[in-house]
């Protein structure tokens, strides 16, 4: 007992230098916008067609974000999904949990609720840090999860970028990026896009409810403002008699 | 209309629903001064309605199994019809709770709300806060997230820290050598089924004490002493409809925060749904930074403040018991701060601020400047309650009016 306990503090306290540490590299701000479906759509298609094959979003069902997006279902189906699951399906994958990490050496994450537990600059950030490195299994490294076991996805989309820190960095760990010309099928801006509308997309899968839920909350605030102004009369009316 | 009088009549003779109405509601005076600060006792009790009705709903389409449990939340977050809308409520309904109790307990330091003759709804008051507080806990495990977890592993782990029957105890909360699926379920049992329960029946307690010494007020002053010719206070106003409809007005206020945060803030930046919570539990990797929900904070400052951890424990757990004995601390002849001397209005606001900070300290990583500083807050914490008997008896009070001032 006194041991695990032991362990207890010794893993809390070397989580917190770990967090101490973390604080360094700085990530890029991204505003997510759940009204531009367009962004949403685009986003949903790069998840499916580049994420997906490694990455569940087990809680969610397609047919919530087919409806939620505006696709109608039979697009949905024939274009974003390539196995035989149905639309009312939670949206699992067949790579055996075991395989994946043995393949990667860690199993890779589900996605449903990665902004709600990383942020959106994180996540948006992370798609923007991958660089080449061939000390790792797969060519590539990423400077905000630094020795990631997840090869580049998007490289054919973004390129190879390399580490460009110069001479006079000193001591100072390297994070500045430099993209390789031509080396990737998007450019710099097209891919920033791609990599917003991911994660913007990836915002939506974490919290579907929010749209409708902040257009909501509004009448709600109304209705209470209202019946406030009902219950101060009341009261005076009452009160009127009481000195 | 016949028909329901005499159906009362009938239900009356048999059981004193009339004299019960009378004695609670039309015919129970309270005085007529009461300021801001004495909303939040009913608001405590919306709050408590909202907890009990979005639990039970919840309860509905939670599966209480460590396989399930993390995967349930989401689906009565995507799947379950305003499933959304009752697990924010009842999130924030949580953090809302603590934060009128916060302020109704604050309110009855104000105005010594504790001192004879309320000695003991100030008691069933605070077994309140603590059973509340054992609800929160056991709660926050339920979703089974990561910081549920390991929140729920370090607190109990704490147990360990006794002396000879630390380590059994600790084995015997959590039923397992680690916390797991056993864990969860006597912790859900106790949530949804024992201590609701037992809230509830304090709850009824500390309303019928309060009711049979009647309400303090912001002067403390006796309203009893002068009654018309009926036998009814002169300060006093019938309960309903005077602060029925008073009330509303607090209800409504309170109201619109509580869905500001419910619809546009459920989350609050991490403070009252964590964002390591957003990952199932896993008994392998610690989450970054591991720190209770804001409403323990004060008191996980001060377990920390403490180098040895069996210490840090007897603190902890005496900075909430020295509370349920403030009643006898107090040797001050008035009630409320507005006539009390300087040495206490000095000690409160020197109490209120250190209670704050330790929050905030308990809420970020300990850093060696930090500890010093959580030192001297729980060092200021005890000397208020501690020094009480000296300083409420020795300092000069102000003379208290004959009757409530308005």
């Amino acid at each position: 007992m006194k041991n695990r306990l032991a362990v207890v503090i010794f893993l809390s306290l070397m989580s917190a230098m770990s967090w101490a540490a973390g604080g360094s590299v700085t990530l890029d701000h991204m505003k997510p916008n759940l009204a531009d479906k367009a962004s949403l759509q685009s986003g949903a298609k790069t998840y499916l067609n580049y994420c997906f094959g490694c990455h569940s979003t087990k809680y969610a069902r397609y047919e919530r974000i087919a409806d939620d997006l505006q696709i109608p279902h039979e697009l949905f189906m024939e274009n974003l999904v390539f196995s035989d699951a149905k639309i009312g399906e939670l949206m699992t994958i067949a790579m055996p949990e075991k395989s994946a990490k043995a393949w990667f050496g860690a199993t890779p994450p589900d996605l449903t609720l990665v902004t709600r537990l990383r942020g959106v600059d994180w996540l948006y950030s992370y798609l923007k840090g991958f660089y080449q490195d061939d000390s790792r299994p797969w060519g590539v490294n990423n400077k905000i999860f630094p020795d990631v076991g997840m090869p580049h996805v998007l490289h054919e989309l973004q390129g190879i970028q390399v580490k460009d820190c110069g001479e006079s960095h000193g001591d100072e760990p390297c994070s500045d990026l430099k993209l390789v010309e031509g080396s990737g099928a998007l450019s710099a801006e097209e891919y920033d896009q791609v990599a917003y509308d991911l994660v913007n997309f990836l915002h939506y899968m974490g919290d579907p409810s929010r749209e409708y839920r902040e257009s909501l909350g509004i009448k709600v605030l109304i209705f209470i403002f209202i019946f406030f102004i009902f219950t101060w009369f009341l009261n005076k009316e009452f009160w009127r008699d009481v000195h | 209309m016949k028909v329901l009088t005499d159906l009362l009549g009938w239900v009356d003779d048999r059981l004193p629903v009339v004299k019960a109405y009378e004695t609670h509601m039309s015919k129970y005076y309270a005085p007529k001064n009461f300021n801001f600060w004495y909303f939040f006792g009913v608001l405590a009790m919306v709050v408590l309605a909202n907890q009990l009705l979005t639990g039970i709903w919840l309860t509905m389409s939670y599966e209480p199994s460590s396989d399930g449990a993390f995967a349930s939340v989401e689906y009565i977050m995507r799947d379950v019809e305003w499933g959304w809308l009752l697990r924010y409520m009842h999130s924030t309904g949580a953090s809302a709770f603590f934060v009128v109790i916060y302020l109704h307990m604050f309110r009855g330091l104000l105005y010594g709300s504790y001192q004879k003759p309320r000695e003991l709804i100030w008691i069933f008051g605070m077994a309140i806060y603590l059973v509340l507080m054992a609800e929160g806990f056991f709660g926050y495990l339920l979703p089974w997230g990561n910081m549920s977890f390991w929140g729920a592993q370090v607190i109990v782990s704490l147990a360990g820290a006794i002396p000879v029957v630390g380590e059994g105890l600790a084995l015997w909360v959590r039923g397992d050598f680690l916390i797991s699926g056993i864990t969860l379920n006597r912790f859900f049992a106790l949530h949804v089924v024992a201590l609701p329960i037992v809230l509830i029946a304090l709850v009824v307690l500390h309303l019928l004490a309060l009711h049979e010494v009647g309400s303090n007020n912001p002067d403390g002053v006796d309203i009893k002493k002068h009654k018309d010719k009926d036998g009814i206070p002169l300060d006093g106003v019938a309960f309903h409809p005077y602060y029925t409809t008073h009330d509303l007005v607090g209800i409504a206020v309170f109201l619109f925060v509580f869905c500001i945060v419910v619809f546009y803030f459920p989350e609050m930046g991490g403070y009252f749904i964590e964002h390591a919570n957003f990952e199932p539990a896993n008994g392998l990797k610690t989450p970054e930074h591991i720190a209770p929900v804001w409403y323990y904070t004060p008191f996980y400052a001060m377990l920390r403040a403490i180098p040895d951890k069996f210490g840090g424990l007897v603190v902890m757990g005496g900075a909430i018991a020295i509370m349920f004995v403030l009643p006898w601390l107090d040797r001050s002849p008035v009630k409320s701060i507005r006539y009390k001397g300087w040495m206490s209005k000095s000690f409160i606001v020197v109490f209120a601020i250190c209670f704050v900070i330790l929050g905030i300290l308990g809420a970020i990583p300990a850093t060696d400047g930090r500890t010093i500083i959580a030192q001297v807050c729980t060092f200021l914490y005890f000397a208020f309650f501690m020094l009480m008997p000296f300083y409420s008896k020795a300092e000069k009070t102000k003379p208290v009016p004959d009757r409530v001032t308005s």
